[in-house]
């Protein structure tokens, strides 16, 4: 694979400069090496703790590398009196997976519709979209924790899902706009022509040609709902069972002690399925937080 | 629906009948989008004015209005000028300083060598990841009594002090007797260069697809011209990547300003709001002192601060500019 990634990026830039000196290829080389371990010493860290004891990981002076390897505390960490956690992974999951399809299914319609047709207060609507993709959970959190108390929706995942779906369908109608946009309209015209009606143009004729714009609102909206704090931590602060993982993690630290085995075990957890998503749309990565500033 | 024109013209003398329609064919589509907004971003925010307003007992109850009495309580906080200054030096030195770095960082990733894609996915993995844990990994890092940094720091500064120079001094700055977890200022610096380690990703991967848009031949031309690559960089690349970069610094602004987690576990456990930003002191008016009062109308100061950034990104980027009229 470094090959290959060698062998693409060298020739397109050789053709337009002078060849790389090999020289100075190896010195990036080194520094991609520095950089790359910059920035993974404290996950290294991170994984090599969640194997260790308790009183290992809070001795002085402190290890590096495990000395007993507790592979058991993958293992243990579900039953723990501290939080609990089978049910905070359940929540992650129910918010995240439940915020993305209601956010798919809002912002999907009103990007194609935005993107295809003119109508009154088309660039209102675009607009306020906008407007809510800057802003964030923590600057109304109060607001919503009033709102939530009103409804009694305080402690629900409702609450959650539907906080996490607002603040990310901005995204993915911006992105996904973007994409039903790029579409030439004579595509749709053809379709059209054949008999096709609205419905049938978006499902049969753009779907199919904007699915990576799809995967990429989709792995966002995901990621972003996974890793949510800000709101979850005060909605949810009195329902402990429906806490998701980044606000369960708090459990673990105490005044005294903190169980860091188990923060570092649950955050690998959290972390590596994320990661995994992320690494799938490297290079869509920022196509869309930025869609529209950058031509 | 099925006779609908594609792409009608936004002709202004078309008929009031005709607008009437054409909003009426849009509602199924836009309407749930709509609600969701209006529902969970607009009401809140107006909910959270109106609570500013209002006595709010600590199970929830509302007391009756108080007029602008919350607003004098929050100004009168001898607590607030030392609050609003270290939100301004928390905004300044961590946006200013992920800038700097990632203009660096995506110059460097975007040259050809080998193993690069690997390094910009590894790049990838504080962005991932919940800055909660991130910054709970770096906290122990740094804990003064078995953090691996911390250990490392008492041995640089242990070699210093016997040196002949006598430069322990550079490190007891730094590290004091208590590391940099449990005090002022130094939690608060360590809070900043954790905050610019999570704003990295996102920035440098902005900064590298506006490289994108930086013709290869252009750089040549200048080259050929005979400019240094210092000045090749400043007159010719920089230029090209202002608009991503004016887009990353004002999404960086927002998203530092309404940062959370990382003082949370840095300096939360501090009593008091002195290692609070406007933003920690709002969620510990919320959940500490248990005022939703207070909170809201905290809530709304910080609000009136991020439409005002969201005023200067629409001015400035003007990102509605990609849009079709």
């Amino acid at each position: 694979m470094m090959a290959r990634t060698q062998a693409a990026h060298l020739r397109p830039s050789s053709r337009y400069t002078s060849p790389v000196e090999p020289g100075r290829v190896w010195l990036r080389i080194c520094m991609g090496v520095v950089l790359a371990l910059l920035f993974l010493v404290p996950y290294i860290v991170m994984l090599l703790g969640s194997f260790k004891s308790l009183a290992e990981i809070s001795r002085t002076p402190p290890t590096f590398i495990p000395q007993q390897w507790h592979l058991d505390n993958y293992i243990t960490m579900w039953s723990v009196s501290e939080t609990p956690l089978p049910d905070n992974l359940l929540s992650t999951i129910v918010i995240a997976s439940l915020a993305t399809l209601l956010t798919l299914a809002v912002s999907l319609p009103a990007a194609f519709y935005t993107a295809k047709y003119r109508f009154p207060g088309r660039m209102a609507f675009l607009f306020l979209v906008l407007m809510t993709q800057m802003l964030q959970p923590a600057v109304l959190v109060t607001g919503l924790f009033r709102e939530a108390f009103a409804l009694g929706l305080n402690g629900t995942w409702a609450a959650m899902i539907l906080i996490n779906a607002a603040f990310n369908m901005s995204f993915g109608t911006w992105i996904l706009h973007s994409f039903f946009a790029s579409i030439p309209t004579e595509v749709d015209e053809a379709a059209r022509i054949d008999g096709a009606n609205t419905w049938q143009v978006l499902t049969r004729i753009n779907l199919p040609l904007i699915w990576p714009g799809i995967v990429t609102a989709v792995i966002f909206t995901f990621v972003a709902a996974w890793n949510e704090f800000a709101a979850s931590v005060v909605i949810l602060s009195s329902a402990p069972t429906r806490q998701p993982l980044s606000v369960a993690l708090f459990s673990f630290v105490g005044q005294y002690q903190t169980k860091w085995q188990y923060v570092f075990g649950v955050s690998i957890v959290a972390i590596v399925p994320v990661l995994i998503l992320f690494a799938i749309i490297q290079n869509k990565l920022v196509a869309g937080l930025t869609a529209g500033s950058i031509k | 629906m099925s006779a609908l024109p594609m792409l009608p013209a936004a002709d202004p003398r078309r008929g009031s009948s005709h607008r009437l329609r054409d909003l009426g064919r849009a509602t199924p589509w836009i309407l749930p989008g709509l609600v969701l907004i209006i529902a969970v971003v607009l009401f809140p925010a107006g909910l959270m004015i109106y609570t500013s307003t209002r006595r709010i007992s600590q199970s929830g109850v509302d007391r009756g209005g108080v007029g602008l009495a919350n607003y004098a309580t929050i100004f009168g906080l001898s607590d607030l000028p030392g609050v609003l200054l270290r939100t301004l030096i928390w905004v300044v030195v961590v946006v200013a300083g992920t800038v700097v770095v990632s203009l660096v960082l995506a110059h460097f990733l975007n040259k050809a060598f080998p193993g690069r894609t690997i390094v910009r996915i590894i790049l990838i993995i504080p962005w991932a990841a919940s800055v909660l844990m991130t910054t709970l990994v770096i906290y122990y890092m740094f804990e003064p009594n078995y953090g691996l940094v911390n250990n490392l720091l008492m041995r640089i500064h242990a070699w210093l002090a016997n040196s002949p120079l006598h430069l322990d001094w550079l490190v007891t700055f730094a590290n004091g007797d208590y590391g940099f977890t449990k005090r002022m200022p130094a939690a608060f610096i360590l809070a900043i260069f954790v905050a610019i380690f999570v704003s990295l990703p996102f920035t440098t991967y902005t900064l590298l697809a506006g490289y994108q848009s930086v013709p290869k031949d252009v750089i040549e031309a200048a080259c050929v011209d005979g400019a240094t690559s210092w000045r090749t960089y400043r007159y010719v690349t920089l230029p090209m990547l202002r608009p991503a970069l004016m887009a990353a610094t004002i999404i960086n602004i927002i998203n530092v300003f309404n940062s959370y987690p990382i003082l949370k576990v840095l300096t939360g456990s501090m009593p008091g709001f002195g290692a609070d930003t406007t933003t920690t002191m709002m969620f510990k008016l919320l959940q500490t002192n248990q005022r939703a009062d207070l909170a809201a109308t905290l809530s709304v100061v910080n609000f009136g601060i991020v439409i005002v950034v969201i005023a200067a990104y629409m001015w400035l980027v003007k990102p509605l500019k990609g849009v079709d009229e």
